[in-house]
């Protein structure tokens, strides 16, 4: 009874749901497109820079939405796959194969494994087991990459060139790089909005709400899982990727549990599940993070109150606040 | 590898097992009872330690600062219920994980404007200065033992209240089943309170009495935090025992792995691989560990739900 007044329901509000679905990622990839325009205008150089750092951290939030947002499994390791990224990038860079034609299948192979591999033991637990879990996972990387001490170990790694496309530089210069980012950023959007409503993805969502039903409608609701977080994770080492081409530098810090809990608030502060949300939250985080820190190098004194306050008192994130803007005018 | 060394890091592995089992006890009873992450449970114990830094240099006296410190981290504990938890508590575990990463982003950057970003030492007490002798050259040190008893009795005393008292059958009982337990007219809002402020407390605790022999800087509860998850999820969330039992073991094999496992890789590799390698697999042991007992137990050695 109740579940046939919420399907009218949803019908009823699908459509002008779908057109946002369409028009705000499109004004969004829009307005990023044209960012380097605003430097020529007169913004500081160094705002590029800003940005491409953000659209990188972009393509690690949308990949941990995926399974965060769309799975409903909090992954507090996620970090992890963005610093084995940005190790093997760093590692090979350094033993001079800077291809990126080379490095990018091993670090999609090397986060398959990890994914494939964590992800079966942590899928077997639920809930807040799974939060722990992966946040252990995330720690043993991190203990790892602090152990390589042919590679800086605790220090981390200096990078003294960037990587090759094709034998070119696509890197060298600031607009390209921003460019290049850009483009892998719109083909994960791309792709996993494709998963999502593939009926992989219906299922994965299905599960999301109830496991139960879904498995006793016949699917293998940890093989979907797994999966979906195998994919997430190799998304994520491929942010590792242009992270470390962007600081040419790779410590442990990166994949600290911070970073994997930044990565968390960045979802959760676009909106929850909506893809695009993850986009539009990373940027927004990078960008207020980098405000306050040119304020007071006590930055965090006031960055750990405002998430607390944001937690508290908004829901939805800043797309479901557009969503409520929108249809209070529309 | 002497008997003598061995039984020296046997003593240290149980002695940071026992800190770890006071950080991890109040972090499974306030999971247990009230499904509720708390992230910030390790800068508690951070706090702990800076209290006690700031109470024994103006009380010049040990006990009476870390009788200071523990009040006053008690009294910052239920502060932080009443403006923050409180509102969490029929959230899901995304919001409650996320508003307490806030406080610690808070905490660890507040502990720093207060008490400066280098790391602080407090004096061991004088009555507890000292070694004692196990055997002949072989030394221990007093206070090391005098930790190792305290953990002991403050764990023999939860144990009691726990097992023996009303609260502590309360505790149990919504561990188990905390919607059976409200439902039979049980105030678990003041229930939790009490699980709270005892884990304020034992955290605090377990802070203070470290602080003397770690140095105490910003950020020494992150670690502390993610190995008491580590302990929780091996023993079974919400199971005291079960954390008792995973504290001492994560203690001793993290101990042991850091002490030995250079020596046992010597036996078959090179001095220099057997090093990066000891290093590498040393820190990664308990969270190898961790993966094993998952994967044969996913609800954990002693799991506190329908206990058998």
């Amino acid at each position: 009874m109740s579940s046939a007044t919420t399907t009218a329901e949803v019908t009823s509000v699908a459509p002008p749901r779908e057109r946002a679905k369409v028009l705000l990622p499109a004004i969004l990839f829009l307005l990023l497109a044209l960012a380097p325009l605003a430097v020529s205008l007169g913004m500081p150089a160094g705002w590029l820079a800003l940005l491409t750092r953000a659209l990188i951290f972009a393509i690690a939030a949308l990949s941990l939405d995926l399974i965060l947002g769309v799975g409903g499994l909090v992954s507090f390791g996620h970090a992890a796959f963005l610093g084995i990224g940005a190790y093997v990038t760093g590692i090979m860079i350094t033993e001079g194969r800077s291809e990126a034609l080379v490095i990018l299948p091993v670090i999609l192979v090397t986060c398959a494994l990890f994914g494939a591999i964590t992800g079966a033991i942590c899928l077997r637990t639920r809930g807040v087991a799974f939060i722990m879990i992966t946040l252990a996972f995330g720690q043993m990387v991190y203990f790892l990459a602090q152990a390589l001490s042919a590679y800086g170990g605790d220090d981390g790694l200096t990078l003294y060139e960037k990587s090759t496309l094709l034998g070119f530089k696509p890197f060298a210069s600031r607009t390209s790089f921003y460019y290049s980012v850009l483009i892998a950023l719109g083909g994960a959007y791309l792709l996993v909005r494709g998963l999502v409503a593939s009926r992989f993805g219906r299922v994965l969502r299905a599960a999301r709400e109830n496991p139960t039903r879904v498995s006793v409608t016949g699917f293998d609701v940890t093989r979907v899982r797994l999966v979906a977080y195998v994919i997430s994770g190799m998304l994520a080492g491929l942010s590792g990727f242009f992270l470390a081409n962007h600081t040419e530098f790779v410590s442990p810090a990166f994949m600290s549990w911070q970073r994997s809990g930044e990565l968390i608030f960045m979802v959760v502060l676009g909106g929850v599940g909506s893809l695009h949300g993850a986009i539009i939250g990373a940027i927004a985080y990078l960008i207020a993070e980098d405000a306050l820190s040119h304020l007071t190098e006590h930055w965090r004194a006031i960055f750990g109150p405002l998430i607390i306050l944001f937690v508290l008192f908004t829901r939805g994130g800043i797309v479901g606040m557009l969503r409520k803007l929108g249809s209070r005018h529309g | 590898m002497t008997t003598g060394l061995l039984i020296v890091q046997i003593l240290n592995g149980l002695q940071f097992g026992i800190l770890l089992f006071l950080v991890a006890a109040g972090l499974t009873l306030v999971f247990g009872v009230m499904d509720f992450i708390n992230l910030a449970h390790g800068v508690q114990y951070m706090l702990g330690a800076y209290l006690a830094v700031t109470f024994v240099a103006l009380t010049g006296s040990f006990v009476l600062g870390l009788v200071l410190a523990l009040a006053a981290a008690l009294v910052f504990g239920l502060a932080l219920e009443f403006l923050v938890f409180r509102h969490l508590y029929e959230r899901d575990h995304l919001d409650q994980v996320l508003a307490t990463f806030g406080l610690i982003l808070l905490l660890n950057q507040g502990v720093k404007i207060v008490w400066g970003a280098a790391p602080l030492s407090v004096p061991l007490p004088a009555f507890l200065t000292g070694n004692v002798a196990l055997m002949d050259g072989i030394l221990y040190p007093t206070y090391r033992f005098a930790l190792i008893g305290s953990g002991l009795a403050v764990g023999a005393l939860l144990w009691f209240i726990v097992e023996k008292t009303r609260t502590g059958m309360l505790l149990r009982a919504g561990a188990s089943n905390a919607p059976m337990v409200s439902a039979l007219g049980v105030d678990i809002r003041k229930l939790f309170m009490i699980v709270f402020a005892f884990g304020t407390m034992l955290a605090g605790f377990a802070g203070a009495m470290a602080a003397p022999i770690l140095s105490v800087e910003p950020g020494m509860g992150d670690t502390v935090l993610i190995l008491a998850f580590v302990v929780i999820v091996i023993g079974g969330i919400g199971s005291i025992r079960g954390a008792f039992v995973a504290a001492l073991i994560v203690g001793l094999v993290d101990t042991l792995g850091r002490s030995f496992m250079n020596d046992l890789l010597r036996l078959f590799m090179s001095a220099p691989s057997a090093r990066a390698t000891g290093a590498a697999l040393s820190s990664m042991l308990i969270y190898l560990l961790m993966a094993v007992v998952l994967f044969v137990r996913p609800e954990g050695l002693l799991p506190a739900r329908g206990r058998t």
